[in-house]
């Protein structure tokens, strides 16, 4: 909720690309620079790689990449990486234009953007994984209810004003044993631009077309009316201090309030990380993008069995090749240890995410190694 | 500059004979003595004026300098604009937004400040006094986010109180209820905020306006009262006409931070729609909708926000202007 100061001192280096390389640099901090891992099964102690990475792109990923920093800078003190957490679209638009050795967005690389990237990073253009995969949490506080199922066209017409009370028809189809009271329906939704928004925009899109009939953007639609909270903090108090209200959250934010469950094919689904990482490994690459890159078309639509569609996934973008061969140890080294599972459970620990799956890991893993220097 | 009221105001009392011309009289005139001390403090003060000015204009073309992709889209292509409709129609929601909670805080607080500021030097007791001066002294202490908390705990308990306002004053339209006769369940409408907001600017308008009842010649205000006066006819009568440019600066002042005010707004309001009732959710001020959307913004919406925040410097530079102007002529009239 207080973030947006840090984001503006931030976004004012951004606007002088090169300036923000420089004062990342100096600002830094060299974090528990002489803690290294004791004993511990680090993998060989303290590594000799020395330098600095920069990273741009999604707030989404801070609290992981804040864990993934700490951890990685104990096996590696002599790498330091910086992540300014300015957005996706600015994190793409600073690593295509060169300022970054790698950025984090919550959207894969458009076409447009997939073919700047050649530019960028040499024939084999940029690599793509998911690192950070996170569930969305319809969360609701209402009296009496502990338990709700709903089905994506209900949380649709929710979210979109037509359902304003908690007995409507639609949410006693979805709960045929529930006791649902009179209360009105007060629907949550963030005030900022955020890439929670847009997943959860995406999965409605996709799941229930008739009744999300909104552009999908970062920017929840204002005609749809409801109350609006400033971040991930704000949506959850609110909900928290509204009796009959619904929101949608970082699932790792919603603390204790009640998750409803999602319905998928015939069943409904309860959040779970398992669930949310069976999405992705149900879902398709992009097409026609080279070998290295892991682009998901997410299956927001899937009817796999305890598949929990509305997830957010958050990629690295790497080059496929850089100038020179410390850059590449350093990206390979740093990469790996992000989605090594001792990485994926850091962030699970500190930022709640879902852990990749094994199988995801080691495609991911046979693409970081394909990193080499260029020419 | 306020050099230009002060000379309207000190101009009658200063020069009685205005065709004694210092330039051909400079023989005559006894030289002033200047000393280094001198130097130094006329080249400081002109330091000081320099930069504020320069600061400003630094200001003013770092803002122009990047709305220039903006005013390209507005030119070339309105519809990639957010909204898809060009920037003026993105902007006016929250320019009348930002004037109506600046207009509600002003409306609200200014009556309370000078009652305390009244109250603080003509009425409580000797000992008191003082000790009222710094607690409001201390509001203005108090950091933006913490009375955004205060404002999202206070939202909450004002739901009855709008239900209330709906239900008997639901035919002003500023009180009316939603196509449900609800209104919003959490709260957090723009007149939570606009209150919260006048809580804000109470101790500027307060303290300014204690310094200048404290100011008023007090052989006024015994002569008013030997004349039969009461207390409130010697403050009707010798206190109020006398700081009437100083209440309306001070309220200036509180203006400026409340149509500025970002952090309470952006974690107090839950902004939507323009609406004309402000017991609904909807409305969102410039400073808020800066605030919220910037950390993610980029490329066009990034110059979109500093276009907002431009306008916004306009705004405020013309109601300060505009406010400038009313007080060179109340202090005309008054003295």
């Amino acid at each position: 909720m207080f973030s947006y100061s840090k984001g503006i001192f931030v976004k004012l280096k951004h606007l002088a690309p090169s300036a923000a390389i420089l004062a990342a640099g100096a600002l830094t901090l060299s974090a528990c620079g002489g803690t290294s891992a004791t004993g511990e099964e680090a993998s060989g102690g303290d590594s000799d790689l020395q330098g600095t990475l920069t990273g741009i792109g999604a707030s989404s990923q801070k609290a992981a990449m804040d864990a993934w920093t700490a951890d990685f800078a104990s096996e590696n003190s002599g790498v330091t990486v910086n992540y300014s957490p300015d957005g996706s679209g600015a994190g793409r638009e600073q690593f295509l234009a060169g300022n970054a050795q790698f950025a984090g967005s919550d959207a894969h690389l458009d076409d447009d953007e997939a073919k700047q990237g050649k530019e960028a990073c040499g024939a084999d253009g940029a690599y793509e994984f998911p690192v950070y995969i996170s569930p969305i949490a319809v969360t609701f506080n209402v009296k009496g209810v502990d338990e709700l199922n709903l089905a994506p066209s209900t949380i649709a017409k929710i979210f979109k004003g037509e359902i304003s009370k908690w007995n409507d028809k639609a949410i006693k189809a979805d709960n045929p044993d529930a006791d649902l009271p009179d209360t009105k329906i007060t629907a949550v939704h963030r005030a900022d631009d955020s890439g929670t928004t847009e997943n959860f925009a995406e999965y409605l899109k996709a799941t229930a077309e008739k009744d999300w009939d909104a552009e999908i953007s970062g920017d929840f639609p204002k005609d749809f009316g409801g109350e609006a909270a400033q971040g991930t903090d704000g949506v959850v108090q609110t909900v928290s201090d509204t009796d009959g209200a619904i929101g949608y959250a970082d699932a790792s934010a919603v603390g204790s309030l009640s998750k409803a469950k999602v319905k998928v094919g015939d069943e409904y689904v309860e959040l779970s990380a398992d669930a949310a990482s069976k999405v992705v490994d149900a879902s398709d690459k992009v097409k026609g993008r080279s070998e290295g890159d892991l682009a998901f078309d997410l299956a927001r639509d899937t009817t796999e069995s305890g598949a929990y569609p509305i997830v957010l996934v958050s990629y690295h973008v790497v080059c496929s090749s850089y100038k020179d061969q410390e850059t590449v140890d350093m990206v390979k080294a740093w990469e790996k240890f992000v989605v090594s599972e001792e990485g994926q459970k850091s962030a699970a620990e500190s930022a709640g995410s879902a852990p990749l799956s094994d199988d995801l890991r080691s495609q991911i893993e046979t693409v970081i190694d394909s990193i080499k220097v260029e020419g | 500059m306020p050099t230009s009221t002060q000379t309207t105001v000190s101009g009658p009392a200063g020069a009685p004979e205005p065709d004694s011309q210092p330039e051909s009289g400079t023989g005559q005139r006894p030289k002033a003595v200047v000393r280094p001390g001198d130097r130094i403090f006329s080249a400081a003060t002109l330091i000081a004026g320099i930069l504020i000015l320069l600061i400003l204009a630094g200001v003013a073309l770092f803002l122009l300098a990047q709305s220039t992709d903006t005013i390209d889209a507005q030119v070339n292509d309105p519809s990639s604009i957010t909204g898809g409709k060009g920037f003026f129609s993105y902007v006016w929601p929250l320019v009348i937004g930002t004037l109506i909670s600046s207009a509600i805080a002003l409306l609200v607080a200014t009556p309370f400040a000078l009652g305390i500021a009244l109250f603080t030097t003509h009425m409580a007791p000797r000992k008191l006094a003082p000790v009222l001066g710094y607690v409001i002294d201390l509001l203005a202490a108090i950091p933006s986010v913490v009375y955004g908390l205060w404002g999202i705990a206070l939202a909450g308990s004002l739901t009855e109180f709008y239900l209330w306002l709906s239900k008997w004053f639901g035919w002003i339209p500023i009180f009316a209820p939603d196509a449900n006769g609800d209104v919003s369940n959490t709260g957090r409408t723009l007149l939570t905020a606009s209150l919260v907001l006048s809580i804000m600017i109470l101790p500027i308008i307060t303290s300014l306006t204690r310094e200048i009842f404290l100011q008023t010649p007090r052989l006024q205000e015994e002569a008013a009262l030997a004349l039969g006066a009461t207390r409130w006819e010697m403050i009707r009568m010798s206190v109020l006409p006398f700081g009437k440019s100083g209440i309306a600066s001070a309220t200036m002042l509180g203006l400026g931070r409340a149509l500025g005010e970002t952090m309470a707004v952006a974690m107090i309001l839950s902004p939507g729609l323009l609406t004309a009732s402000l017991v609904v959710s909807g409305n969102q001020t410039i400073a808020s909708e800066i605030a919220q959307n910037f950390p993610e913004a980029a490329g066009l919406r990034l110059s979109e926000l500093i276009t907002v925040g431009l306008v916004l410097f306009v705004i405020t530079l013309l109601v300060n202007m505009g406010a400038r102007a009313i007080v060179a002529k109340t202090s005309v009239k008054g003295s």
